[in-house]
């Protein structure tokens, strides 16, 4: 690679020209104070936010598609969320245990949290903004159906909707149905059906045929 | 968490401390408290006095973390439970005949047995 930077096919780097907010100062402020007490290091914050970058919803479709291939982990992830995802080499930096829920023909769950924000991040990492917004929260106890119905997601009468409100120490992941015509599918491509909103409830997992969402 | 053996097998002689033992059983009917305390609790207002089936005893006992936040915590633990709340009993327009419900954990101290 040459060292010159002759290429100039992108706008120039520069700095956000809007002024940073009331909290993003305050977290710079805080930031750099704990750096220059020397309470943490420079590269603490790094290695955080490493540590952050590495749980996306790709690691949440591994797991959802070990378990549809083996059953016994499957039974493993259901009776004990935490220790089966610490068989893949997951961690719960963030002290929180994880609770499974399966959907079947007769249970459809779905993921909320009222109070703020819980979201099970070693397993998906950051949560969507939606899920954060209160339409979002308030409408996912007081009406799933409707909520649903706007997500694309017709949930039939006899299908009970457990809505799992994660309020403290629990996070929850929705462990989705596996689609039809997957017989054949290794690991790797019934992962790629696995989407992060199939995780939280508020769709099924990918159909093969086309890729999208029912 | 960490799943616990059953009683038959357990040794007869131990006695648990304080806080360590559930106190209650999945498929108790409890209800949970309708209290107004000040601060950050992890009990939504809208749950509050509602009726509750136990689902499942969350273990092991976890530090209770409403006490925590306000930097109480001298390392009491209690149990949390994973509860049902029908959404019928919650919300006086939702079907009754649904069987729809909210499954939400709440700790020891917001629950009496019905």
């Amino acid at each position: 690679m040459s060292t010159e930077h002759t290429h100039h096919d992108h706008s120039p780097i520069t700095a956000p020209e809007n002024p940073p907010s009331y909290y993003e100062i305050m977290e710079t402020a805080i930031r750099e104070l704990l750096l220059e007490k020397k309470l943490i290091g420079a590269g603490e914050i790094r290695r955080q936010i490493e540590l952050l970058d590495s749980r996306t919803p790709a690691v949440g479709a591994k797991i959802v598609a070990r378990a549809w291939l083996d059953s016994d982990f499957r039974k493993r992830l259901l009776a004990d969320g935490t220790s089966a995802c610490e068989e893949m080499g997951i961690t719960f930096y963030d002290s929180t245990q994880l609770i499974v829920v399966e959907n079947t023909d007769t249970v459809h769950n779905l993921l909320v949290c009222t109070l703020c924000s819980c979201y099970p991040r070693p397993v998906l990492g950051l949560p969507p903004d939606w899920y954060k917004l209160k339409p979002y929260r308030s409408r996912a106890v007081k009406e799933p159906r409707a909520l649903l119905a706007e997500f694309g997601t017709i949930i039939p009468e006899n299908v009970e909707i457990h809505v799992s409100d994660s309020t403290a120490m629990v996070r929850y992941l929705v462990l989705p149905q596996r689609p039809r015509g997957t017989d054949n599918f290794n690991e790797e491509q019934l992962a790629a059906l696995v989407t992060r909103d199939s995780m939280i409830g508020v769709v099924r997992a990918n159909q093969p045929s086309n890729g999208e969402p029912q | 968490m960490h799943t616990m053996m059953p009683i038959e097998k357990r040794i007869v002689q131990i006695v648990t401390g304080p806080g360590e033992t559930a106190l209650f059983k999945s498929g108790e009917r409890v209800r949970i408290s309708d209290r107004l305390p000040v601060g950050h609790y992890r009990v939504p207002r809208y749950i509050r006095g509602k009726q509750a089936i136990i689902e499942s005893v969350i273990e092991p006992a976890a530090i209770n973390n409403e006490e925590e936040g306000f930097g109480r915590n001298a390392g009491i633990k209690l149990h949390y439970y994973r509860v049902i709340v029908p959404l019928s009993e919650l919300w006086p327009d939702y079907p009754a005949s649904s069987n729809d419900g909210l499954h939400i954990e709440v700790c020891e101290n917001w629950l009496d047995l019905l």
